[in-house]
């Protein structure tokens, strides 16, 4: 197993997608503040106008702009950004070319409106495109005028991205992109955000909890994203429960063949009414566990059959608070993701 | 603790499916909920009980699509084998195909020659087939194509449909209204402009917003744009009037959507924006299922008496406290999903609720589906 990229050597942009109900947010969340270590300044943004970001903090709803919403260690920051596509456009076209009375009569035509709201893909163009000038903010070489120093550079990008089942269309959108302008502004910026998101400086981490249908998409969307020439980073593993059981209790309780006398009387012991039904019903219940974990074990041989570096990160019962991510942000890190 | 939930009304999916009035079923919610299983099992269910059923679903599970016999994606139902028809139903399925809808609508609503200019055209390449937002146009061009089939033919008296898994799930509603206002809008006069007469005749406004565009994407993208919409012109007359009929169809009483959630905190927020979405658009709401419910064990042991007995037993016994720690966080989480359920209640006392309890394994045969529908029911 060689791991996809060595702890944070040169990723600038970390990806997050999984299947939705797995926790993407969550561990998008978590790894921002993983990254903000030693210093380190991380935007975290989403795309999905569902403000996950603000919920998962517990701060009020993101406007478009970026904020500061969490500390790492030794000064590092977490700023937090939804993406607003309108907001976006407008900036772009301001950004670009200072279109002056131009660009409101675009707005009066209904360009605007068409373009975030009608016309297919373009959403998806401006999105990855903000992605794109936040990552390559400050960066030498070519970048975007206008907000050079007018906003803060970051050590790193996390982008809390589009379910796994979208992702791949996602970010080969300005592939499209490209193939329709053969020359000219629009295509340059296409193929320099693909040639970004084709580098090393960016990896695609995928979350799953252990379940059947998450895990194939998973597996999928591995396939898919070598096919686009996208790497992939880590396998983040989510809401995995710990047994409390030992291999031999847990084979008996799949089984059905648990010592069902031995409970009885200890739970006597401890003045629980233990009654048959009582007993039978901790049994059932132990079943019940046993085949999930037995279906969770299958699950996980098949994503660590798949050869990339993989985290697990447990289910937390009461919802997920500021302490589980800065929590999960330790077991990110222990296990090399960042 | 459960005298708010008792009064919550029930949302009986035998009722539904038995309805022979309701005539689209369609599921929608957040993603990873188990919407498109949901579907399925509705219209296997209602397939068994004597209703002509055809599922459309968008973006299925693997296993799920071959469970239903679904690994052609040739974008035509199909029948699902394996099912009972002895009451006189039956079941097709099929999983929408953008590209191919799309190129359908084109060869059946163009001249020949126009269609081959069409689909060679790069820009409606990349619309067809990569572009995300196309795919809700075309569930709405499908779910059309569908109900007029079954009109006409009869072939099916139930469409049960799932929707993208994402929160612009409900983004179809507002198809047809977004065409028309971009069909109806300036900014098509320029698109369809040198295609119709000489640039002369443009406002100063639109030569303003001409140049500003060919600035933007370059005089060849505008050139292809502009070809591309001029030969799709004729279409799109054809597609708003389509969409508009659907979307009333939608409105009518014959549709029946139902909003598809886990009990977890995020899946029932986004339950909650759908229902109020729906509400807004007055689509008629036959209920929420809540998927996956965890149901307490037959004890009837509280989640602390459980952890109490497992701390004093630790030493006696491993096998008995680690048993009572697997009841206590069983417990602990009937107690949690109770909570998140009546808080849902509390903001939406009107909305039906139909709960499936959670299965030990993978739904992906019809056998499982059967199980689920049972529970839909009951």
């Amino acid at each position: 197993m060689t791991p996809a990229h060595p702890p944070g050597a040169g990723v600038r942009l970390h990806v997050v997608t999984g299947k939705g109900g797995t926790g993407k947010t969550t561990v998008a969340g978590a790894l921002a503040i993983a990254l903000a270590a030693e210093g380190r300044r991380v935007l975290l943004c989403e795309v999905e106008g569902r403000q996950g970001i603000a919920s998962l903090f517990d701060v009020a709803p993101l406007p478009y702009e970026e904020r500061r919403i969490a500390v790492g260690s030794d000064g590092g920051e977490v700023y937090a950004l939804a993406i607003d596509t309108e907001a976006a456009l407008l900036e772009y076209l301001d950004m670009f070319y200072r279109l002056g009375r131009a660009g409101k009569a675009l707005d009066r035509f209904g360009v605007i409106d068409f373009a975030t709201t009608v016309a297919p893909g373009v959403r998806d163009v401006l999105l990855t495109g903000k992605v794109y000038e936040a990552t390559r903010r400050g960066q030498p070489g070519r970048s975007m005028r206008g907000v050079k120093n007018a906003q803060p550079s970051y050590d790193a990008v996390v982008l809390d991205a589009p379910p796994t089942g979208r992702i791949p269309r996602f970010l080969n959108v300005n592939t499209e992109v490209a193939g329709i302008a053969k020359v000219g502004p629009i295509r340059n910026q296409a193929t320099s955000i693909m040639s970004l998101l084709k580098s090393e400086q960016t990896v695609v981490h995928l979350v799953t909890s252990l379940e059947e249908m998450p895990v194939q998409e998973t597996l999928d969307g591995i396939e898919q994203l070598a096919a686009l020439d996208l790497r992939v980073g880590a396998l983040l593993v989510n809401l995995v429960r710990d047994t409390g059981l030992t291999a031999r209790d847990l084979k008996a309780s799949a089984a059905g063949k648990l010592d069902l006398g031995e409970i009885q009387t200890a739970l006597k012991e401890v003045g629980i009414p233990a009654d048959d039904s009582v007993v039978q019903g901790l049994a059932d219940e132990a079943r019940d566990h046993a085949e999930r974990v037995m279906l969770e074990r299958a699950q996980r041989k098949r994503l660590d059959a798949s050869g990339k570096p993989i985290a697990t990160l447990p289910f937390v019962p009461d919802g997920i608070d500021l302490g589980d991510l800065y929590a999960f942000a330790d077991i990110l890190r222990a296990a090399g993701v960042v | 603790m459960t005298g708010r939930l008792a009064a919550v009304p029930v949302l009986d999916g035998d009722q539904l499916i038995g309805d022979p009035d309701v005539r689209i079923i369609v599921c929608c919610g957040a993603g990873g909920v188990g919407k498109t299983t949901t579907a399925a099992a509705l219209g296997l269910r209602a397939a068994e009980q004597g209703r002509k059923a055809v599922v459309l679903t968008i973006d299925p599970a693997r296993r799920l699509a071959q469970s239903m016999g679904l690994t052609e994606l040739d974008n035509t139902p199909r029948p699902v084998t394996g099912v009972d028809t002895s009451a006189g139903g039956s079941l097709d399925a099929m999983m929408l195909d953008m590209k191919r809808t799309f190129d359908e609508v084109v060869e059946s609503h163009a001249t020949p020659e126009k269609t081959e200019q069409i689909l060679a055209n790069p820009f409606y390449q990349a619309l067809s087939s990569s572009f995300a937002g196309t795919q809700e146009y075309m569930a709405m061009e499908k779910l059309g194509q569908l109900h007029a089939e079954a009109l006409d033919s009869g072939r099916w008296d139930l469409i049960v449909v799932d929707t993208p898994p994402s929160r612009s799930a409900l983004d179809f509603l507002d198809a047809p209204e977004r065409l028309s206002s971009f069909l109806d809008g300036r900014l098509i006069k320029i698109l369809l402009a040198p295609a119709k007469g000489p640039a002369r005749l443009l406002s100063t406004g639109m030569s303003l917003v001409t140049g500003a565009i060919t600035k933007i994407l370059g005089g060849q993208v505008l050139r292809d744009v502009q070809t591309f919409v001029a030969a799709l012109d004729t279409l799109f007359g054809g597609f708003r009037a389509r969409a508009d009929k659907t979307y009333q169809v939608l409105k009518d009483p014959q549709t029946a959507f139902v909003v598809v959630a886990s009990p977890d905190a995020d899946a029932l927020r986004e339950a909650a924006f759908f229902v109020e979405r729906l509400a807004e658009e007055k689509m008629p709401l036959a209920g929420l299922v809540l998927n996956r419910v965890t149901t307490p064990g037959p004890s009837g042991l509280s989640a602390q008496a459980a952890w109490a007995g497992a701390d004093r037993l630790e030493k006696q016994s491993r096998v008995t406290a680690a048993l009572l720690r697997l009841h206590a966080e069983r417990a602990g989480r009937v107690n949690r999903e109770r909570a998140l359920r009546r808080r849902f209640a509390a903001a939406h006392p009107m909305v039906a609720t139909s709960t499936v309890a959670a299965l030990a394994t993978d739904v992906h045969d019809l056998t499982s589906l059967r199980t689920v529908g049972d529970l839909l029911a009951a």
